[in-house]
This record gives C-alpha cells, sequence and structure tokens, in this order.
C-alpha cells in the first residue's frame, strides 16, 4: 500500500511541476492545488498508513491510528483551501486587468 | 421570456433544508465524533450556495440579508474569545473544560467549551466560503 | 507556564477581529490599530526583560504538556525580535496615516496590518515546526492582501507571482514537515533536538535539512531563489515595502537561525552549503543593486544582498559569528525600513521614484537628505553607525575560522554597497534643482519624517553605544549555541 502511495504521491508532483511550468495562469494555478494535495498524501503515507482503529472515543481497540497527522492535514487543507480561493480571485482580478492570461505577456517592462 | 427552470426550484426548496440539518446534525456531532465546525459549515455554505445558484442573487438577498465579512469577524471574534475565558481563571490559552450535566429532556448532555469555539469556526467558515463566491459571482452582473 | 507568551499574539489578532467590525470608522480603526500596536511594543519589551531576567518563558497552549502540545517559546532571540518587529510596524502605521488614501485604509487594512503581526510575531515566539507553517501563512495571506491592495496593473502581476511563488515554497514547506515527523515522530521542535541527536541515520537529515533550507531560503530570498522579490517590492505603497522590507526576509531568516541552531546543528556539509550560498547572495544581490537605476528598486535588491551576511554569519557557525548575526538582523531591521519610508518621502516630493528624473533634493529638503545620508551611510557599514559593528562581529569571526574567501566576497560587496547607496544621494540628493513637479519644491514633509526618526536615532544608538548591545548580543548567541536551555524549559526537564 505504501508504495502505492508514494507512486501516487510521485505522480502528483509531476503534475504539478509540469502545469506550474506551462504559461497560462489558470494552469499554474491548478499545478499549485495539485502540488498541495501532493503534498499532504505525502504526510498521511510517511506518517504511518492505517495501524489500528480509528482514534475515536467509542472505539474499543488495543491500537489506535496516530490522529496528529490526520489533524494537521485537515490545517494544512484549510489554509490550502482559503490561499486557493485568494488565488483564483486575484487571477480574476489580473486577467480583467491585463486581458490576458498568459504569463509571458505578464512580465513586464523596464520603465515602470 | 425568462426561462424559469421549475424542476430546480422545486427540488432545491427540499434539498437545501435537507442539507443544513444534517449541517446542523455534523456541527453538534463534532469533537468525539466526526463532524464539527468545519465540516457542518461547509455543509451550510453548500446549502446556500445551491439557493444561489438555482435563484438569482438578488431574491436570495432579500431573504438572507447578511453581511458576510461580518459573520467571519464574528465566528473569529467567538473562536478568540473561548479561548480567553480560560486566561482569565489562570489556564494557558485555548484551555478546554467540559462537564456532564442532565438536562430534562436530552437527558445526559456533554457541554465542552469546545463547542463555542466549534460555533466561530461553523461562523467563519460559511462566511468565507459564500464570500469568496459571492465576490466573484457579484463581479460579472 | 507564562500567559505573557501569547499576548504579542493575542492582542492584534483580537484587536483585528474586532476591527473587521468597524470598517467604515477611520477614527476608530486608527486609534484601535494605535493602542494595539503600544499594547504591543510594552508587553513585548516586558517580556524581553523577563527573559533576560529569568531565562526562557514558555506557554502550552491548551494545557497540553510540552512535546504533544503546541508550545510557545521566548527566548532572547524571539523575544526582542518580537519587540523590534512590534516597534516597526508602529512606525509604519503612522507612516501610513500620512500617505494613505482614505480609500485604501476603508479596505481592510488596519485587520490585515494587524493580522500580518500576529504571523510574525507567532513565527518568532512558536516552538513547534507545524504551528511554524501556520503562522507562516498567517503571515503570507496577509501580506498577499496587503501587496496587492489598489489593484493597479502591474501591482496585480508582480503579486500574483508572489503569491505563486511563496504557495509553492508552502507546499514544500508541508512535505519537509512530512519528511521530518516520518523520520522522528515528533514536531516539537526542543523535541526533534533530542531525537534528532540520538538518530543514526544521518543522511536523511541531511535531505530533510536541505530541504528546509530551500522553503526558508524561499521566504528569505537567498541565491538562487530570490527571483521574486526585487519586483514584488516594487509594487506596494513606502509604508507597507517598509514593513516587508524590514520585516518578512527577516523572518525567513530567524527560522533558518533556529532550526539550524537547534535541530541540525550536526550536518557540517549544510553549513558549507549555507556559507557558500551566503557570499553568493550577496554578491549577486549588490550586483542587482548597483546596476538598477529606481530608489525603491535599489533598496528591494539591496534585502537580498543583507541577507546573505545573515547566512554567511549562520554559515560560520561560531558563538561571535551567531551574535553578528543578530546585531546585523536587528540593524537590517531598523535601516532597511527607513530607506524604505525615505523612498516613499522622496517620492511623496517629487512624484517619482526614478533617480534619472529627480535631483537637487537636498537644496529643497536639506533635512530629508541629511538624515537619509546617516541611515544610508549606516546600511553601507560605516563607523560608527550601527552597520559597522554587525558586519565587523561577522568578519572578525569569518577570520577566526578561516573562511577567508568568503569573508573577502563581503568586503567587496561593502564597498558595492556603499557605492550604490551614494549613487541615490549623489543623483537624487545633490545636484541642480530638477523634478517632474513644479510645485515639489515647497511641499512640507516634516510630519511624515517624525516616524522615520527613531528608526534614525535608533541605527545611531546601536552605533554609538554598541558595547551594551553587542553584550546583549554575545548572551544571545550562547544561549542559541547551547540549546540545553532551550530544550530544558520546553520539556520541563530540570
Amino acid at each position: 500500500m505504501e508504495i502505492l502511495m508514494i507512486l501516487t504521491v510521485g505522480v502528483l508532483f509531476t503534475v504539478a511541476t509540469y502545469m506550474i511550468l506551462s504559461k497560462s495562469m489558470l494552469r499554474v494555478i491548478i499545478g499549485v492545488v495539485i502540488l498541495s494535495h501532493g503534498a499532504h498524501l505525502l504526510f498521511l503515507t510517511l506518517s504511518g498508513l492505517k495501524q489500528g482503529a480509528p482514534p475515536l472515543l467509542g472505539e474499543e481497540a488495543s491500537a489506535y491510528t496516530d490522529p496528529l497527522p490526520q489533524a494537521l492535514i485537515l490545517t494544512a487543507i484549510v489554509i490550502g483551501f482559503g490561499i486557493t480561493a485568494f488565488m483564483l480571485v486575484l487571477a480574476y482580478r489580473t486577467y480583467k486587468a491585463h486581458k490576458t492570461d498568459n504569463l509571458d505577456e505578464l512580465r513586464g517592462t523596464e520603465d515602470e | 421570456m425568462k426561462n424559469t427552470p421549475v424542476q430546480l426550484h422545486v427540488i432545491t426548496r427540499i434539498v437545501a433544508f435537507i442539507i443544513l440539518a444534517f449541517s446542523v446534525f455534523l456541527f453538534f456531532a463534532g469533537h468525539n465524533n466526526p463532524g464539527g465546525g468545519f465540516i457542518g459549515g461547509l455543509m451550510t455554505a453548500a446549502a446556500l450556495v445551491l439557493l444561489y445558484l438555482s435563484f438569482d442573487l438578488k431574491t436570495i438577498k432579500r431573504v438572507i440579508p447578511f453581511n458576510y465579512s461580518k459573520i467571519i469577524g464574528a465566528g473569529l471574534l467567538i473562536a478568540i474569545l473561548t479561548g480567553i475565558v480560560g486566561m482569565l481563571f489562570g489556564f494557558p490559552f485555548l484551555t478546554q473544560f467540559d462537564e456532564y450535566y442532565h438536562i430534562p429532556l436530552l437527558g445526559e448532555t456533554h457541554a465542552a467549551s469546545a463547542l463555542p469555539f466549534d460555533l466561530g469556526i461553523y461562523l467563519v467558515v460559511v462566511g468565507f466560503t459564500l464570500l469568496v463566491i459571492l465576490t466573484v459571482a457579484e463581479d460579472d452582473s | 507556564m507564562n500567559n505573557l507568551v501569547i499576548l504579542p499574539i493575542l492582542i492584534p489578532l483580537l484587536m483585528g477581529v474586532i476591527l473587521i467590525f468597524f470598517k467604515d470608522s477611520k477614527s476608530v480603526q486608527r486609534t484601535v490599530s494605535v493602542i494595539s500596536v503600544g499594547l504591543m511594543i510594552a508587553v513585548s519589551a516586558y517580556l524581553t526583560y523577563i527573559v533576560y531576567t529569568e531565562g526562557i518563558q514558555t506557554t502550552e497552549l491548551g494545557d497540553w504538556p510540552a512535546p504533544f502540545g503546541i508550545v510557545l517559546v521566548a527566548d532572547l532571540l524571539s523575544s526582542s525580535l518580537v519587540a523590534l518587529s512590534s516597534l516597526l510596524s508602529l512606525v509604519c502605521l503612522f507612516f501610513a496615516y500620512q500617505t494613505f488614501s482614505a480609500e485604501r485604509e476603508r479596505n481592510f487594512f488596519h485587520p490585515f496590518f494587524l493580522f500580518l503581526m500576529v504571523g510574525v510575531n507567532g513565527s518568532f515566539l512558536t516552538g513547534d515546526l507545524f504551528n511554524l507553517f501556520v503562522f507562516f501563512e498567517v503571515m503570507l495571506i496577509s501580506s498577499f492582501i496587503l501587496i496587492s491592495m489598489g489593484s493597479k496593473q502591474y501591482q496585480l502581476r508582480e503579486s500574483l507571482k508572489y503569491v505563486i511563488i511563496n504557495t509553492v515554497s508552502s507546499m514544500f514547506f508541508v512535505a519537509a514537515i512530512a519528511y521530518i515527523y516520518g523520520v522522528t515522530g515528533t514536531l516539537n521542535m526542543a523535541d526533534l533536538a533530542v531525537k534528532i541527536g540520538e538518530l543514526e541515520q544521518t543522511g536523511v537529515i541531511s535531505v530533510i535539512a536541505v530541504l528546509f533550507l530551500f522553503v526558508f531560503g524561499t521566504k528569505s530570498a537567498i541565491f538562487p531563489l530570490y527571483y521574486w522579490l526585487p519586483h514584488s517590492y516594487f509594487a506596494p505603497p513606502a509604508a507597507i515595502a517598509a514593513l516587508f522590507g524590514g520585516l518578512l526576509t527577516k523572518v525567513g531568516v530567524y527560522t533558518i537561525m533556529r532550526t539550524y541552531t537547534l535541530i541540525f546543528p550536526h550536518d557540517q556539509t549544510v553549513f558549507q552549503i549555507l556559507l557558500i550560498f551566503g557570499g553568493l547572495t550577496m554578491f549577486i544581490g549588490v550586483l542587482g543593486a548597483v546596476s538598477q537605476f529606481d530608489f525603491k528598486r535599489i533598496l528591494a535588491v539591496h534585502i537580498v544582498s543583507q541577507v546573505g551576511y545573515m547566512i554567511m554569519g549562520i554559515g560560520i557557525f561560531t558563538p561571535l559569528a551567531i551574535a553578528g548575526t543578530f546585531y546585523f538582523l536587528a540593524h537590517n531591521i531598523i535601516v532597511k525600513s527607513a530607506l524604505f519610508l525615505f523612498a516613499g518621502v522622496a517620492e511623496k516630493i517629487t512624484g517619482t521614484s526614478h533617480l534619472k528624473q529627480m535631483s537637487g533634493l537636498l537644496k529643497t529638503h536639506p533635512y530629508v537628505g541629511w538624515l537619509f545620508l546617516i541611515t544610508a551611510l549606516s546600511l553601507a557599514g560605516i563607523p560608527p553607525l550601527s552597520g559597522f559593528f554587525g558586519k565587523f562581529a561577522l568578519i572578525i569571526a569569518g577570520f577566526d575560522a578561516g573562511n577567508y574567501f568568503v569573508i573577502a566576497v563581503s568586503l567587496a560587496t561593502g564597498v558595492l554597497t556603499l557605492f550604490s547607496m551614494m549613487k541615490i544621494f549623489m543623483t537624487s540628493f545633490w545636484g541642480e534643482v530638477k523634478m517632474p513637479d513644479p510645485q515639489a519644491k515647497d511641499k512640507k514633509v516634516g510630519s511624515l519624517l517624525i516616524p522615520i526618526l527613531p528608526l534614525v536615532a535608533l541605527t545611531i544608538l546601536l552605533g554609538v553605544a554598541a558595547e551594551p548591545f553587542m553584550q546583549f548580543s554575545l548572551e544571545l548567541a550562547e544561549q542559541l549555541m547551547d540549546p540545553s536551555e532551550y530544550i530544558n524549559s520546553v520539556l520541563n526537564k530540570e
């Protein structure tokens, strides 16, 4: 299972890198979002996949899964959620102001 | 003539309330069971977004006349104040307290200071999600 | 346990939230922000005093014991940086009041300014790696909003790049945290220091250390990762640029200082990398500054060069070098912001920040000119101003450690820094009076100078009375180089 997860993480990172290096603004943002998913999945995998019962009060089990990574990933997801929303609005405003979503045309000039 | 999606309207009226009820259930299930302020808030926001989608912005604005940035502020304020209450009694910031009470009709009830904190998160999530979606949506019209 | 430690985070957070409700009232916004920043200064100064007299203070949030819960730690480094940043925020706030349009202040400027301080103070005070990530994000998202506020064309464009690059590096931060949690099973920095000290596999730790260097290096703009900085810091108005230039990159440097002295001090190769990158950063940064012809751009590129000195100091890694790094860091926070504010003053007078379009400011506004000269000389490291002593300590430490090449680079950089500062002074302050705005001569800017004065006074004070401050830095460096006090006070081992 770990191997599969790590491969998935690798695929996600590859796709994200490809998307971030492309020229369209929206693709870059989607790339960043995929990168964040890859990072969260990496966290989940590295902290050990399912080792016991879910860490809830009602469960009577001898071993529980470590709840900390899940809490941390949830926090990271929430932060990613906020930043993604902000990035999308910012990209939208940039698109409206510049009438292009090609990053090549957003380089800027020397005399500003 | 404006084309009104009747089926969408009818179904939305029913489904939105089911989603809202489920979101309240999720909100109270939180802390010891799966659920909580974040997921409950997202669910509520989903119901409201569904309303905004099927009816138009102006109609819903008349029905729900809230200023969402103030809701975010209120949520944050509740969450922070919950943390500060502990400080007033000499505990560190964000210390939680809980107690079991027997309330008529409800039976044994678990009262935890995590609940107002969760309420804060709930309000922040609802406010944030709708604020973002509406800001972009209003810009077009 | 001491709740004092959380106050520098809690005050701006609470006040910022309250200000969301008073969006339309300018006077309430201004009074509440000034009161909260004033409180922050008082609390952080008191905290520094307590830490200095009674040792490291900690707060375990939510009453969870140390390695399991989040712990806030105030040692000499973090508490004094919190005090400095609070002071700086007050200065920038007063400067903002006199330069900002009413429109900008109504658009949630004050809440996000205070949230930025939450993030900065939180990053300084936290003792938990994941919490550091959270505070970084609080700081970054506030900075995203402050930098894109106003929505001018170039501003939107540059802030988009700033946002994307910083977000990518944040995602690598999560990945680095994942690796370190996978290897050690803890995220508390003191606990990490103990566990990594006991660990056999040093290879994994080196990889993680370099991954962290990538993350913090992007935030603090060291050599191969600095490309985002000059353009983005050019975009916002002077008061915000001063705050960013003074603080945000320094938070990155602080985290490098903290993690490398506490968690990764065993790995010699990483320090070699730091030395090399430090040298490259300072030299390439100053070359960029020499080639520019715009007041704000020169200062922005200079940030890169100065970060190089600090990275070099951490790379040398002796008590004297760390003390010098801190001295230089404090000096740079003060001087860099003052220079950005001077750029704002010059822009206010002449209506441009391009050096070729203005000259003769010294004739029309002599006070601005001479105060700028003092600050610029301090940045270049002329005795008896504060910049000299920071560099002096770094260079002595470098000689002691035998890193002659980096020292030579840093001396050459110093000369070029002086050159680029003098370029600003000679083209825009000396010479015939020539400004695009014909009314420029009669503009009164006395009230704009008042917020800058304390910064100029501080750089002189740090230079003239260097002895006690250097003593303080040495004590601070000793605390950093011997992390046992930090570890014991966090993990409650007596």
